[in-house]
Parts: structure tokens; C-alpha cells; sequence
């Protein structure tokens, strides 16, 4: 992966715009934080292969980034987006790493469904 | 270290099997026990991708599919299943479709040994729902023709809630052995290691009696 360029990503997000596209979004801190450090909540979602269409899609921030898109009927947005890539099947992936980098949260942009 | 017939490894990550218990499968595998690793997921949702990243959340099933591979070649496991599940899913798999999945390998392998995690006490919830899954598949038989159930546990309260571990097995024949299968699951382990390697070279005595000290507990069933 590489780190954000905002206007490609911004390109990439336009592409998949008005179309059906399946989304893989997820937040985690790991399932070892709490083990870790007992004062620490954990949390985190995920959902795989969400079928959709969203007509607006926009990344913006500073670093690390936050990428939101807005449907018909809803949103989707993600925060602390590091890094992109376009992958070999055209899926646009999108994934923020912490300090240590390891991956905190993502979302990614499919024309096809996720294995 | 009792003879084994057959050993079954059962455990839902690529490199579960590296910390707690390379160095008993490497043993056993050396005096010429077989060993099975069943092995449920590919650690799709690890959050190890390199630093900076030399792999994505999509590619990353099919590295850890690699490094398991090669853990398990320099283990010598001749027998490594993949069981297909999706990790950080299997407490939420149907409980008797996973038990049955242990019980048809326990029919077709006839172990003496089972390892895997101590339900309850193994941190992540797929490593209690995979342990609660084999303990389901053994007390499905007869209390005597159950084979041995090892549990592997490190829950901050293990100790507290199950006493000592009445096996701690001293690895340390093996010792690079174990050290190269956990190095094999490069995309998880590299940064640990890489931390971990001014201590291993200082032969720091807390590093090493983590890796030489393997702790299990045999499982005490209620049923």
C-alpha cells in the first residue's frame, strides 16, 4: 500500500460513484487490548460485502484521513485512513495503520463481492 | 514425556500453534509421533501488515496461508488441515456444525492426545470458542475412550481460576527449531521479534523461559 494521495484517491472514489459496489468496512483495536491493559474498552465493527450505491463520495482531513459516502438512504465514513491502494481485481482499498502499523480501520471499494 | 499414538493439534489462527506448543509438536514429530494440526481460520483479520505495510487486508489470508505452510514444514507436521473458517467468527459459527467438524477428525485420526485452548481462559474469543468446540467433540464419547485433552490458557486470571498448569514441559532442545517456526509467521511475529532480539542475543533468562517453558492444563471434565 501506499500513503494517501488525496486527489488519486479522490479520482478513485469518483470512479465508483452511481454504481453498485460491495463495501468491507472495520474498526478494531485487536482482541488482545483489554488482556493488555484491563482499563481499556474494546471495541470495533465490521461488515463484509455490503452491496450498495452512494452518489457523493468525498476523503478529506489532513492526515490521516476520512472518507465518507453518502447513499440514497444513508452513509458510510470511515476515519484514520493512511494508506490506499488499487488492488489487481480494481478494488479500491483503503486502510489506516497506527504507530506501530499495525491496521486500525478499513474500507474498501469493490465492483466485485469480497472473498 | 508420555508416547503418543497420534496427536491432534487443533487451534483457529496460523501461528497459535508457534508460541504455546512448537516445541511439544517438534518433539513429538522427533520421537516419531504423528501429529495433525487442524488448523480453523487464516488469520484474515490479523493487523500485522508490515511496517510500512507490505501487504493489505486482502492479501493477507494468502501470506499467513504460506507462513502456516512453512511453520508446519519446519515442525515437520506432515498432516496440516485448513479448515476454512473466517477468523474472529468462530464463536458465532453454529455450535454443532463445529463440534461435529472435531468429532469427524477424532473418528478418522483416533488421537491419544488433543491440544488446543482452555475455554474461557485463552483471551480471544475465537481461541475459547474453538477450545469449547473440542471439548463438545470429547465428551461426546465415553469417559473412557476419550482421549487426553491438553489446554493451552493465558488469561490474566488463568492461574487464579485454574491453579498451576500440571504439564510444563521444558522445550529447550528444540529450541531453534521453535524459534524458526514462529520467525516463519513473518508477517505477524517480524515486529515482536525484531523488539524481542536484544534479549534473545543477551540470553535474557525471562525471554528464553518464555519460549523453553511450555504450560498445559489437562482438561477436567464436568460431563
Amino acid at each position: 500500500m501506499e500513503f494517501v494521495d488525496v486527489k488519486r484517491v479522490q479520482d478513485l472514489i469518483n470512479h465508483f460513484a452511481n454504481k453498485d459496489v460491495y463495501i468491507h468496512l472495520e474498526t478494531t483495536n485487536g482482541a488482545y487490548a483489554t488482556h493488555y491493559d484491563q482499563s481499556f474498552f474494546s471495541a470495533g465493527a465490521y461488515i463484509r460485502n455490503a452491496l450498495v450505491r452512494y452518489e457523493l463520495g468525498k476523503i478529506t482531513g489532513n492526515g490521516p484521513y476520512r472518507v465518507g459516502l453518502k447513499m440514497n438512504i444513508g452513509w458510510i465514513y470511515a476515519e484514520g485512513i493512511t494508506h490506499f491502494e488499487i488492488d489487481e481485481l480494481g478494488r479500491l482499498l483503503l486502510a489506516g495503520h497506527d504507530h506501530k502499523g499495525k491496521l486500525a480501520v478499513a474500507l474498501e471499494i469493490s465492483p466485485t463481492p469480497f472473498e | 514425556m508420555e508416547k503418543e499414538r497420534h496427536v491432534l493439534v487443533v487451534f483457529p489462527h496460523p501461528d497459535d500453534e508457534a508460541f504455546g506448543v512448537s516445541g511439544t509438536i517438534a518433539t513429538y514429530i522427533k520421537s516419531g509421533t504423528p501429529v495433525t494440526y487442524a488448523c480453523l481460520t487464516l488469520g484474515e483479520m490479523g493487523r500485522n501488515m508490515g511496517n510500512p505495510p507490505f501487504t493489505n487486508r486482502e492479501n493477507l489470508p494468502k501470506i499467513r496461508k504460506q507462513e502456516l505452510q512453512e511453520a508446519a514444514r519446519i515442525l515437520g507436521i506432515q498432516d496440516l488441515r485448513m479448515l476454512g473458517y473466517r477468523d474472529k467468527t468462530i464463536e458465532f459459527e453454529d455450535e454443532e456444525k463445529l463440534t461435529n467438524t472435531i468429532s469427524s477428525l477424532i473418528d478418522e485420526l483416533n488421537p491419544s492426545l488433543i491440544i488446543t485452548f482452555y475455554p474461557g481462559y485463552s483471551v480471544h474469543p475465537d481461541h475459547d470458542a474453538t477450545g469449547a468446540a473440542v471439548v463438545r467433540a470429547v465428551e461426546k464419547l465415553p469417559a473412557a475412550a476419550r482421549p487426553k485433552l491438553h489446554c493451552v490458557a493465558f488469561s490474566n486470571d488463568c492461574v487464579e481460576k485454574l491453579g498451576e498448569a500440571d504439564i510444563i514441559r521444558d522445550i529447550s532442545p528444540v529450541f531453534e527449531t521453535k524459534l524458526a517456526a514462529i520467525k516463519a509467521h513473518r508477517s505477524q511475529t517480524e515486529q515482536m521479534l525484531a523488539d524481542m532480539s536484544e534479549k534473545l542475543k543477551n540470553q535474557d533468562p525471562q525471554v528464553l523461559a518464555w519460549i523453553n517453558n511450555e504450560r498445559f492444563w489437562t482438561y477436567k471434565f464436568t460431563k
